[in-house]
């Protein structure tokens, strides 16, 4: 039923309100009304936390750890973040000044972009990317300027792309690798070049390395640990992905002094603290979950392996992704857009792949198709993308 | 231990087909390799795990801890061996500690396993003492959680 206007005036703001719907969300509400759907649709993992990294969360509980903590989060556990960044990344944070732990990267971003916008500024990122960096730029008073990335570069950035993105207005670059949702990743010299182009122009980086445990093959390499980087770098990172532990919604940021201090300011207004529960289960995540970490990416490697095969062979191209937990297969072939593919693929065989350009119109021509569901809930959507496709091939 | 092993630990009834794709590996080479496994006898054989309290079976599980004289010839080996061979004893393993045989046995009703104590193996010769545990309730079989418990349902999309 609509209601009757009773104001004036519209209350919500000019800029929010302009803020397209989510296509995820669009897309939820239809796999919401139907039953029996397997998903490849998820952006989280399919394993539950590790019991041990939940078991130090009752603890805390037990203890009566139920208080805020302090703004920038405990001591012990930015210790613990200074020094699995420095071991995994080669980059060194101070705890006492550099390191601001968050409620998830989905904060990080947030007050990051917050605290280095001023209204007109334009951010770079590149796309088909993570759907929250268009809007939360736009909500931050800045402008989005996204950066075609393709299929035939299996989705890695192009400096010279970047370069020409440039103008005198440009204040900083997101960055995502492993990306969601094409999986891309960067060699050390791709990376190198785009830091070249950020010295170049002065640029603050914004690199959300949120899949970099999430890498196949090759080693992660972080842009803030090149030479010049690290000054104009904020790093987020969290554990979500890795460890599994989407739910206790905590992350961090680790930036130079002066940044961090600057997100500070935002997020002591706003957030206060992230929840010590889960700062206390993050602690036990760094300190004792490499096993399991490992674990979980052994069993995506094979899910990845798997998926991308059973997608080739049904004539839906798709490269093998080198990081994350996405398949990104083109659905050209079927001649159909994205949106047809996944929403026929959905009545027909009850399977949930998200259409590719609800991560922007670079994503058109794609489904991303995650590989971080069971292996039986892969075996079984695999199958019945099979037989929809084939149905469209007579 | 080879990526095929713990997979078919895991889950025994993969087809050939899905282990290749999901290892990167031709089809033959997996079917060969598990032959190979299959005639080494690396790979023993292949069970279902079943949760006992969902099927209608009379099964009395019980461990029972047994103290042995070591033979001057063969430590605990002739007559470790031995115990095992009878078809009651699901698993035999050799301890340190308090006791020197952990039995793992099953039958039919209470009586019949303790008839297998009493007449079977307290009477083997270099056998000194037994202490009977009967199983109550399992919560955990081979890895595998009797009730699930965990399953919280996620949202099906999600960004
Ligand atoms: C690229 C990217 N960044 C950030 C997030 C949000 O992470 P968090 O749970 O830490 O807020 C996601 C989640 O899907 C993501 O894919």
């Amino acid at each position: 039923m609509s209601q009757q206007p009773t104001t004036k005036r519209d209350f919500v703001a000019d800029h929010v309100r302009t803020i397209p719907r989510s296509g995820i969300r669009d897309f939820f509400d239809i796999v919401q009304s139907m039953d029996n759907v397997v998903s490849l649709g998820i952006g989280e993992p399919g394993f539950v936390t590790p019991w041990h990294i939940r078991e130090a969360a009752i603890f805390a509980l037990e203890k009566g750890k139920t208080g805020y903590t302090s703004n920038f989060g405990l001591l012990k556990l930015r210790r613990s973040i200074s020094r699995y960044v420095a071991e995994n990344f080669r980059v060194e944070y101070d705890p006492n000044s550099e390191i601001l732990v968050t409620v998830g990267v989905s904060e990080a971003l947030d007050i990051a972009l917050r605290a280095v916008i001023n209204p007109g500024d334009e951010i770079l990122y590149h796309e088909p990317c993570y759907v929250s960096y268009q809007p939360s730029v736009t909500l931050a008073h800045g402008i989005p300027r996204a950066i075609r990335t393709r299929a035939e570069n299996n989705f890695a950035l192009c400096a010279e792309d970047v370069a020409a993105a440039v103008t005198p207005r440009t204040k900083a670059l997101m960055l995502n690798f492993p990306t969601n949702p094409t999986g891309a990743t960067m060699t050390r010299e791709e990376l190198e070049k785009l830091a070249r182009v950020c010295v170049e122009n002065d640029l603050l980086v914004l690199s959300d390395e949120i899949y970099s445990e999430l890498t196949f093959s090759g080693k992660h390499h972080s842009i803030a640990a090149l030479p010049g980087m690290r000054e104009r770098t904020i790093f987020l990172h969290g554990f979500s992905k890795a460890f599994a532990m989407t739910g206790f919604r905590i992350g961090y940021a680790c930036a130079p002094a002066g940044l961090i201090e600057g997100m500070l300011r935002v997020h002591q207004y706003s957030m206060l603290c992230a929840s010590i529960i889960a700062q206390e289960a993050a602690i036990e995540a760094l300190d004792h979950g490499r096993a399991d970490m490992e674990m979980m990416r052994e069993q995506y490697r094979l899910r990845r392996n798997f998926i991308v095969k059973s997608f080739n062979e049904m004539g839906l191209k798709c490269h093998l992704p080198v990081g994350s937990f996405y398949s990104f297969p083109a659905i050209r072939s079927t001649g159909l857009t994205s949106r047809e593919f996944s929403v026929q693929l959905l009545e027909q065989e009850r399977v949930a792949c998200v259409p590719g350009n609800a991560f922007g119109p670079g994503g058109e021509g794609h489904v991303r198709a995650s590989f971080c569901s069971t292996m039986s809930d892969i075996e079984k959507a695999v199958e019945r993308i099979g037989r929809f496709v084939q149905k469209r091939n007579r | 231990m080879d990526p095929l092993l713990q997979l078919l630990e895991e889950h025994a009834l993969r087809t050939p087909a899905d282990l290749a794709k999901m290892l990167n590996l031709p089809c033959a080479e997996v079917e060969r390799r598990i032959k190979q496994y299959e005639d080494d006898k690396v790979i023993l054989g292949y069970k279902a795990v079943i949760n006992d309290d969902k099927v209608d079976t009379d099964l009395v599980k019980a461990v029972i801890e047994v103290k042995i004289q070591p033979e001057r010839e063969g430590g605990f080996d002739r007559i470790a061996k031995r115990i095992a061979k009878f078809d009651e004893v699901t698993s035999l393993f050799l301890m340190s500690g308090g006791y020197d045989l952990l039995i793992f046995v099953e039958g039919h009703s209470l009586r019949q396993v303790a008839q297998f104590v009493a007449e079977k193996l307290a009477t083997l010769e270099g056998v000194t003492s037994t202490a009977t545990h009967f199983m109550l309730k399992t919560y955990k079989e081979q890895g595998v959680l009797m009730e699930g418990g965990e399953e919280f349902e996620r949202l099906k999309v999600s960004p």
